[in-house]
C-alpha cells in the first residue's frame, strides 16, 4: 500500500497575555488573534463580525491601541499586552465609564457592535477626554451597528466623558476630606 | 472566512528576514500590518505557502527627517508617520493623505511602506509617493536597490518587488520653494475607499504667483497618475486663477472608468471638483510657507493642534 503524504501543519506554543493574565495555548499560525481569544482562552466578550477589518466587532487593544483582533494572527500578538472587553471593568466590578454611558444612554440594543465600541472609546477618550459631537462620530466611524442608528453610540461617548470627569471628580472630594 | 494555512517565519532582524524571504522564494510573502494581506487570507483570495512576519523587525519602525525630506521605514505604522511632527514640518502631504487613509483603528496597525508594497491604485499613499517624486529602497539577500516612484508602480496591486525583496523603506522628499500641498477625496462613507481623490502640489513665486502646479488622481488609473496643470495656471494667484481652466485641462488627460460605486460621468465630474479644491488650497497654502522655514500648513491649522 502506497501511502499518501499529508503534510502536518505546524502548530506553535505561544504565550499570550490578555487583561494581564499570561495564558498559554497551542496554534496553528494561521489562528486569527479574534479566534484565538474566543475558542482557546474562552474570552467570548470579543465578537466577529465580517472578518475583513470593515465591522469593527472584534477590535482589541493592543498595547493600549485599538486594533482589529481579526486581522491579527495570535502568534504576532505575543509580547504585547491584549486588553479586551472584558478587560475593562475594575477588579471589584465596577463598570468603565464607557460601559456605564452606553447603559445610561441606550448605546446598544442587540450588544453584538458594543464590545469593538467600548474597546474604541475607552482608548479615544484618553486621547481626547473632552471631545465635541463632531470628534466623537468621528471616532466611532470605523465601526458598524445594525441596531441603534448612532445617535445614542454619540451621546454615550460623550457622557461617558464625564463620567469619567465626574469619577475624578469624586476621588478629589475624597482626598480632601481624608 | 478563515485563512488558508501557511507557515509562519518570524524573523528578528533585517538578515534574517532576508535569508527567510531568498528561501521561500516565490512561495513567500511579506507580512506587515496584515491590514490587506489578512482579508485577502480570510477571503481566501490569495494563498501563499509561507509568510515571513517583519512586525520583529524593530529596526525598521522609525520616520526619520532630514531637510531635504522624510524616510519611512517598513515596520512605521501609518498611525506614527501620521503624528510626527517633524515629517509633517517637512512633507505636510503625508499627514494630508494619511488623514484619508482608512480608520484610525486600521492605521494603528497598517503601515505607511506595506500601503505602498501593496501598490493599490486606490491608495492614498501611492498617490503621495508619486506626486512627490519619492523613491523605494529594496533589499534582497547580498544587495539593495533604489527605485523612483515612477518606476515602481506597474499595476493594480503590482509593485517593482521582486521574489526574494524586502521593501525596507519609503523616502518622500520635500517640495522645495514656496510650495503648498493637499489632499482631497469623495469616499461613499468616511473611511472607505476613494470614488475618486486628488493630490495637489502648488509653487508660486515671491509675488506668489503661480509657477508650477501638479495633481495626482487616485482611483482613476491602473497606477497612480501625476498631471502638470501649469500651462492653465501660470502667471495667477490665488485669487485671479481661472480653477475649471485647470480642471478641463485634468477632463482631457483622464479616462476614468465606472464601476458598480460610481460611473464614469460621474467619477469624471469628481475629479474636475476636487482638481479645483485641492489645487485652490494648496494655492493658498503656497502663499503662507515661509521658503526658508519648512512649514505647508496655515496658521489657523497650526494654532488647531
Ligand atoms: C477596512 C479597511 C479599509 C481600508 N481603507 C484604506 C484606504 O482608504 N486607503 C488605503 O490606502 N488603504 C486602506 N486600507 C489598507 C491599509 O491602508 C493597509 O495598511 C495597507 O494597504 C497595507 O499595509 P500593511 O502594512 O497592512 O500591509 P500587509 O497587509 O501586511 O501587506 C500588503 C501587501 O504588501 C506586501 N508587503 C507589505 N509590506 C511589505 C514590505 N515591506 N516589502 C515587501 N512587500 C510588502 C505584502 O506581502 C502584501 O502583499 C484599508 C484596510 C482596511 C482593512
Ligand atoms: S470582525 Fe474584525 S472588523 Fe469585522
Ligand atoms: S447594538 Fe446591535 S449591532 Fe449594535
Amino acid at each position: 500500500m502506497t501511502e499518501t503524504q499529508i503534510p502536518t501543519e505546524q502548530r506553535l506554543d505561544i504565550r499570550l497575555s490578555v487583561n494581564g493574565v499570561p495564558h498559554t495555548t497551542t496554534v496553528t499560525p494561521r489562528r486569527l488573534l479574534s479566534d484565538c481569544l474566543r475558542h482557546d482562552l474562552g474570552l467570548t466578550g470579543t465578537h466577529v463580525g465580517c472578518e475583513h477589518g470593515v465591522c469593527g466587532a472584534c477590535t482589541v487593544r493592543v498595547d493600549g491601541k485599538p486594533m482589529r483582533a481579526c486581522l491579527m494572527f495570535a502568534v504576532s500578538a505575543q509580547g504585547h499586552e491584549i486588553t479586551t472587553v472584558e478587560g475593562l471593568a475594575e477588579p471589584d466590578g465596577t463598570m468603565h465609564p464607557v460601559q456605564q454611558a452606553f447603559r445610561e444612554c441606550h448605546g446598544l440594543q442587540c450588544g453584538f457592535c458594543t464590545p469593538g465600541f467600548l474597546t474604541v472609546v475607552s482608548a479615544f477618550l484618553e486621547e481626547n477626554p473632552t471631545p465635541t459631537e463632531e470628534e466623537a462620530r468621528e471616532a466611532v466611524s470605523g465601526n458598524l451597528c445594525r441596531c441603534t442608528g448612532y445617535q445614542n453610540i454619540v451621546k454615550s461617548v460623550l457622557r461617558a466623558a464625564e463620567i469619567t470627569e465626574e469619577r475624578k471628580g469624586c476621588a478629589h472630594a475624597e482626598g480632601d476630606a481624608r | 472566512m478563515k485563512p488558508p494555512a501557511f507557515r509562519y517565519h518570524a524573523p528578528t532582524d533585517l538578515a534574517e528576514a532576508l535569508d527567510a524571504l531568498a528561501e521561500v522564494g516565490h512561495d513567500g510573502k511579506v507580512l506587515a500590518g496584515g491590514q490587506s494581506l489578512i482579508p485577502m487570507l480570510n477571503m481566501r483570495l490569495a494563498a501563499p505557502a509561507h509568510l515571513v512576519d517583519i512586525n520583529g523587525l524593530g529596526e525598521l519602525a522609525y520616520v526619520r527627517t532630514d531637510p531635504g525630506g522624510v524616510a519611512v521605514g517598513a515596520l512605521a505604522r501609518h498611525a506614527e508617520v501620521e503624528a510626527d511632527e517633524a515629517a509633517h514640518a517637512v512633507v505636510p502631504l503625508l499627514r494630508q493623505g494619511l488623514r484619508l487613509v482608512a480608520h484610525p483603528v486600521i492605521r494603528n496597525r497598517g503601515t505607511t511602506v506595506g500601503s505602498l508594497a501593496h501598490a493599490d491604485p486606490s491608495g492614498e499613499m501611492t498617490a503621495v509617493l508619486a506626486l512627490l517624486g519619492g523613491s523605494m529602497t529594496l533589499a534582497r539577500k547580498g544587495g539593495t536597490r533604489t527605485v523612483a516612484a515612477e518606476d515602481f508602480f506597474v499595476g493594480p496591486l503590482e509593485a517593482s518587488i521582486e521574489e526574494g525583496e524586502l521593501a525596507v523603506a519609503a523616502y518622500f522628499p520635500r517640495l522645495p520653494g514656496r510650495t503648498g500641498t493637499e489632499f482631497v477625496e469623495i469616499a461613499r462613507r468616511h473611511g472607505d475607499y476613494a470614488m475618486c481623490g486628488v493630490a495637489a502640489a502648488v509653487t508660486v513665486d515671491d509675488d506668489l504667483r503661480i509657477v508650477s502646479a501638479r495633481a495626482a488622481y487616485l482611483s482613476l488609473s491602473p497606477v497612480p497618475l501625476v498631471l502638470d496643470l501649469t500651462d492653465a495656471l501660470i502667471g495667477r494667484t490665488a485669487d485671479t486663477a481661472v480653477w475649471q481652466d485647470a480642471a478641463t485641462l485634468a477632463a482631457g488627460s483622464l479616462e476614468p472608468e465606472g464601476d458598480i460605486h460610481a460611473t464614469a460621468e460621474y467619477r469624471a465630474q469628481l475629479a474636475g471638483v476636487l482638481t479645483v479644491r485641492a489645487l485652490r488650497t494648496a494655492t493658498e497654502r503656497a502663499a503662507l510657507v515661509d521658503p526658508n522655514g519648512n512649514t505647508g500648513t496655515t496658521s489657523t491649522e497650526r494654532s488647531a493642534r
